[in-house]
């Protein structure tokens, strides 16, 4: 019982690790990048098309989130929020707080679409809508899924902060495992693990998606 | 107006050939302190080809892209078939039109580009049917049919599920030309749309722009440095300096009897480069 790793406990604690992994883990993380990438994308447009006071608020509100800490936003929004379920707390803080970081990266990708680009649409008297949505935004996304792919798997390997508002995430699970055997190695280790087999094949495929699009252009 | 080329060339009503198809009326533009254009005035008459010359910096390329609504006009008026284009005389202030109305306006123009600007995410047919299905709302069978012939007419209608990228830079300048017609302008406007290509292939992108004036009644504003291309395509020249209009007249008197000194020292260094070139070509 005193040895460092125990095969047994293992065992015994990888189902539930997987379990909380699969029901809340990958859950909160698929749920708030697709958050966060939408509405990344929105303030981004925003911040372009409104007048310049209405953007000098917003880029404030979006500092204002990236320059705190997410443990303390889920706290925040947690105590705020009461009678709202924690997972619900803990997805939109996730979805809010990458996308000021998602809009970022737009900004940067639409910055890099050239001004020909945009003078073509007028040429063509194509409308605000069909300039972004058929010529802008395919091309600043090309640019873009890089760094959108790192902040998702960013944002799912800061899931376990998620403990702190109570939610039985992956790591919380393994420590209620843990507290509950006196085993605590195997539960932390695996989980360990898990974040690593998760994340190395999804940059894997970040890269490769990378490569198609710069091919195709 | 001094042309005399005019009757000839606009097969309009009378009434219609009364109406210019672009009039600048004191226009003025400024690049924060820098004055590219001052209180310039002139007009281009209905089914006309215009070649604009000068040096670099005269203000030639402004002009077409005040036309074109890409750059804001600093003062005075751009009428176009004597619409205000951007901003308009009422109660003696000049007050700007509202988006909507400037497009409208907007929609006969035409521009082709030095860089071409292809959309490169999108096919060469997504190109050009684009802003027919969503500017003008063609069916997509409809503007597909047409950009196949255009195509056809620019030499490449088996480009047409290639993208951008994969052409050479002849090949794409045919297709923004193609893209351009697509949208049936009354007024094209092409600005140095040979610069950015390979002497060799010079020829054929302007071959097929002789093609198109000498086939429709497109009224065209042209900046470009091929004089013998503006000595064929054009019926006048305008010869700019300074942001002002120096000279203006026919190809002929304009490229073997120049009156302004001015224009005399220009042809001379630009001439002397075209003809070497058209030799090697």
């Amino acid at each position: 019982m005193n040895e460092l790793w125990d095969w047994d406990a293992a065992y015994a604690v990888l189902p539930e690790l997987l379990l909380a992994f699969l029901k809340v883990t990958l859950l909160v993380t698929v749920v708030s990048t697709a958050i966060a990438a939408v509405l990344g994308l929105v303030i981004a447009i925003l911040r372009m098309s409104v007048p310049k006071p209405v953007a000098v608020v917003i880029n404030f509100i979006g500092d204002f989130i990236r320059m705190t800490p997410i443990v303390v936003q889920l706290l925040f929004a947690y105590w705020t929020f009461l009678s709202v379920d924690a997972i619900v707390i803990g997805i939109a803080v996730f979805g809010i707080h990458y996308s000021t970081y998602m809009a970022e990266v737009y900004r940067a990708g639409i910055e890099s679409v050239p001004k020909g680009q945009w003078e073509a649409t007028k040429a063509l008297s194509m409308s605000k809508s069909r300039t972004w949505i058929a010529v802008i935004i395919p091309q600043a996304l090309r640019a873009t899924v890089p760094a959108l792919g790192n902040y998702a798997i960013s944002m799912f390997k800061d899931t376990p902060f998620l403990l702190t508002i109570g939610v039985v995430e992956m790591v919380r699970a393994g420590l209620t495992f843990g507290g509950n055997h006196f085993r605590y190695m195997e539960a932390i280790t695996l989980a360990g693990v898990i974040f690593l087999l998760a994340s190395y094949p999804t940059s894997l495929l970040i890269s490769r998606l990378e490569k198609r699009l710069a091919y195709n252009y | 107006m001094p042309t005399t080329t005019e009757p000839e060339t606009v097969p309009a009503p009378a009434t219609a050939a009364t109406v210019p198809a672009i009039k600048f009326e004191n226009v003025e533009k400024r690049f924060g302190d820098n004055v590219v254009l001052k209180d310039l005035n002139f007009e281009v008459a209905k089914g006309d080809r215009v070649t604009l010359i000068g040096p670099s910096g005269s203000g030639k390329t402004t002009i077409l892209r005040l036309v074109m609504t890409l750059e804001d006009l600093s003062g005075g008026f751009i009428y176009i078939d004597g619409e205000p284009l951007t901003h308009e005389e009422r109660g003696g202030k000049r007050v700007e039109l509202g988006e909507k109305a400037q497009k409208q306006i907007r929609k006969r123009i035409g521009m082709v580009f030095q860089q071409f600007n292809l959309f490169p995410n999108m096919s060469v047919l997504e190109n050009i049917i684009e802003a027919p299905v969503h500017v003008l709302g063609q069916s997509k069978e409809e503007a597909t049919a047409r950009a196949m012939e255009l195509l056809e007419s620019v030499g490449l209608p088996d480009k047409a599920d290639a993208h951008p990228l994969e052409l050479s830079g002849g090949q794409q300048q045919r297709v923004a030309i193609a893209r351009a017609l697509a949208m049936d302008p009354e007024i094209l406007l092409l600005d140095e749309v040979t610069s950015a290509l390979d002497p060799e292939i010079v020829g054929e992108v302007l071959g097929i722009l002789r093609h198109i004036a000498a086939t429709t009644d497109i009224t065209m504003l042209i900046v470009t440095h091929e004089m013998q291309f503006a000595r064929d395509v054009s019926n006048r020249v305008m010869m700019f300096d300074g942001g002002k209009v120096v000279e203006e007249a026919t190809p002929e008197v304009m490229f073997t009897n120049p009156q302004h000194e001015r224009t005399q020292s220009f042809l001379h260094a630009v001439l002397g480069n075209a003809e070497d070139q058209i030799g090697t070509r």
